[in-house]
């Protein structure tokens, strides 16, 4: 670890400073003065500033770094605490249901106390529910008031047909938007994790009566929706999130890699665990144990394949500001987007979606 | 150095290459354009603004032209803050105002290490005048007209609360007025350094004051709150100044600013002190020169005779 940086490609400052916290001890205000937008962009202001406050470090950085900081770590706080409350609501909502409700992602990071969840940006509340207590639920919400966003015809038959969620629901009084989910990925995709498994090990959370998944679960769920969403806009904060989890799962645990290794094989999600810790490494200095990697390394799609993703994945999961982008950025995105319908949709279905979504861009004043 | 020190040609240069760095009250900006309007718009309303060296800006704005086929017979811009464009394109010849409603955004948005109100913000013998916008309340001609009476312009949009202190933190920006109020103001301050007027915005005709130099040369220098003044404007209503019920005030400001949920407790704690440490009044007004004699009595006698004076 070099203990003086000097720093002249956003790229390598930004990762480093994710990587190692303590090194922004030793920033220029030049180099901070690249480092507050690449963290801003990449929604991971606020677990930056809280992580610095942890290490003791925060009273050291230049006052006018301080501001922008603690800027972001009461926007944080706030989003945090409008989804508490959504989700206190939620629980208040489905008292009576007798139904097992999970939190997803970021408000389960929170309600389980993980350092994933400390400063972490969030902007609405996933719940997983099993496919059976689906209408149950969405009848409780609706009639509670909870409103549906309002889709055209074909949405909310592709929603109801191929999704792995709900139309989205936002109570009527309130801006956090509600997605009910009853699978981990769309329905129509390649890959077909059984939902069940991830019910039946859901873990309890003190002071909540909704569940939130088990420690493997939890990032092979992430994972999958990372590497085969094709959508990046928070790819660098999904990342960390991963690269957190692991760091503190694994400190924990100590059967934990062998735990995660066989979950995936058993959830049928080893692809995106390969990719996970792949990009965890190169980019975060995530610590796998070798035996881990060589495990995972059984999952690849070849050598020669997995360096084309590292060009496509290390583009697209980077923050899309200017500084960060490269003549090749864009197609990189754009290509992980193709990949993502290729896998989400069997041919014929995804042909179809493509004329129906096309017809409608060239008719954008279409009657609803 | 100013950016009126600057020729014409040296702004365009400096504004198309690195960028120029400035300060407005504790935010620097390093902002770079190649839109003609703007800079021209830049080199009169912050004419007295400090030209800086590099350093860490806190908002790296850029105003460019869009580069596709409109351009010849159209030509738009785009606000950009670190490269990103938050906004859909103005026509150019609008840039002026873009910047100024670019640059509340992003101010707006990020700076939460202060407690934000919407409000106007004038300083007199170290006394500082709150006045929260609303709907009809003519707060921004207010403004305007105490500015150009001897009060220092701290702001027009922003109440910048600093958390630790609850003083007043100055941001002396160009003070926005609309439609019929341009006039007034020429009309009554003939010596007022104010910009063209931008017709057909989103919010009517819009132009320009530019801030004293006094206002922006102090803007350093904090302000304690000694005032609140919640304002309604009618015309030709005599001036009514009088005492405004606490408890309201308090939820009026709460409401008033930008980012009371955002900071939770604290913005609740931030509110209520300044609040029980102001004088909080009811204004309404129908003719400018009358109130601002009343405002500028208002420093001299304080509280007790503004109640005297209403009562009487």
């Amino acid at each position: 670890m070099p203990a003086q940086l000097t720093y002249t490609r956003p790229r390598e400052l930004l990762l480093s400073c994710l990587a190692h916290p303590s090194l922004v001890i030793n920033l220029s205000e030049i180099e901070w003065d690249m480092l507050l937008p690449l963290t801003r962009h990449s929604k991971l202001m606020g677990r930056l500033a809280e992580r610095l406050i942890q290490l003791g470090i925060f009273n050291r950085l230049p006052a006018r770094v301080q501001d922008h900081l603690i800027g972001s770590m009461r926007l944080t706080e706030h989003r945090q605490r409008m989804v508490l409350w959504e989700i206190n609501r939620l629980e208040r909502a489905l008292k009576t249901s007798g139904t097992t409700v999970l939190v997803l992602k970021g408000g389960a990071y929170i309600l389980a106390r993980l350092s994933a969840g400390s400063g972490r940006l969030l902007a609405d509340v996933d719940i997983l529910v099993a496919h059976n207590d689906l209408d149950t639920i969405e009848k409780l919400l609706l009639s509670q008031g909870w409103e549906a966003v309002q889709l055209d015809d074909y949405d909310e038959h592709y929603y109801r047909a191929w999704m792995h969620e709900i139309p989205p629901l936002r109570h009527r009084d309130r801006c956090i938007e509600v997605d009910v989910h009853h699978t981990v990925l769309p329905v129509s995709s390649r890959y077909k994790p059984n939902p069940e498994l991830l019910l039946t090990e859901a873990r309890p959370v003190e002071g909540c009566q909704f569940k939130v998944l088990a420690p493997c679960d939890m990032i092979l769920h992430s994972a999958a929706h990372l590497f085969l969403d094709g959508e990046f806009v928070n790819g660098l904060r999904d990342l960390s999130d991963i690269d957190l989890l692991l760091r503190e799962f694994s400190q924990k645990d100590s059967r934990f890699w062998t735990r995660l290794l066989h979950r995936a094989a058993e959830m049928k999600l080893t692809r995106p665990l390969f990719y996970a810790l792949r990009y965890t490494r190169r980019m975060l200095k995530t610590p796998v144990p070798r035996r881990a990697v060589v495990a995972a390394e059984f999952y690849s799609p070849g050598r020669r394949m997995a360096r084309i993703m590292d060009a496509l994945f290390e583009r697209a999961l980077m923050p899309d500001i200017p500084d960060v982008n490269d003549r090749w950025t864009p197609l990189a995105r754009r290509l992980l987007l193709m990949r993502s319908h290729w896998l989400k949709m069997p041919p014929a279905l995804l042909a179809y979606h493509t004329f129906r979504k096309s017809v409608k861009r060239w008719r954008p004043s279409a009657p609803k | 150095m100013r950016i009126a020190e600057f020729s014409s040609d040296a702004l365009k240069t400096r504004l198309h290459t690195s960028g120029l760095y400035t300060q407005t009250g504790p935010f620097k900006i390093r902002i770079k354009s190649n839109s003609r309007p703007f800079i021209e718009s830049l080199r009169f309303l912050y004419a007295d603004y400090a030209v800086l060296d590099r350093q860490l800006a806190d908002f790296h704005v850029a105003l460019e032209l869009q580069t596709n086929y409109r351009r010849w017979f159209h030509p738009q811009v785009l606000f950009k803050i670190d490269g990103k464009s938050p906004f859909q394109p103005f026509p150019n010849e609008l840039s002026p105002p873009l910047f100024e409603w670019g640059l509340n955004w992003c101010i707006g948005t990020r700076a939460h290490h202060y407690l934000m109100l919407h409000s106007a913000v004038l300083e007199k013998n170290g006394k500082a005048l709150i006045l929260p916008a609303h709907p009809g309340s003519g707060k921004s001609t207010l403004c305007a007209a105490l500015a150009l009476s001897g009060w220092r312009l701290l702001s027009d949009e922003f109440g910048l609360i600093d958390t630790k202190s609850t003083c007043l933190v100055p941001i002396p920006r160009p003070i926005a007025l609309k439609n019929e109020s341009i006039n007034v103001i020429r009309k009554l301050f003939p010596q007022a350094a104010i910009g063209p007027s931008f017709p057909k915005t989103r919010k009517g005709t819009v132009a320009h004051v530019r801030p004293s130099i006094m206002s922006v040369d102090q803007m350093d220098q904090p302000a304690q709150a000694a005032w609140i003044i919640f304002l309604k404007y009618k015309a030709s209503s005599p001036v009514v100044l009088e005492p405004f019920d606490k408890a309201q005030s308090l939820l009026r400001l709460a409401n008033n600013a930008f980012n009371y949920e955002v900071l939770g407790k604290q913005g609740f704690q931030l509110v209520s002190a300044l609040v029980r440490s102001c004088q909080c009044l009811w204004l309404s007004y129908g003719n400018l020169e009358e109130v601002i004699e009343r405002l500028d009595a208002l420093d001299v006698t304080g509280y007790a005779s503004t109640i005297d004076v209403h009562s009487a």
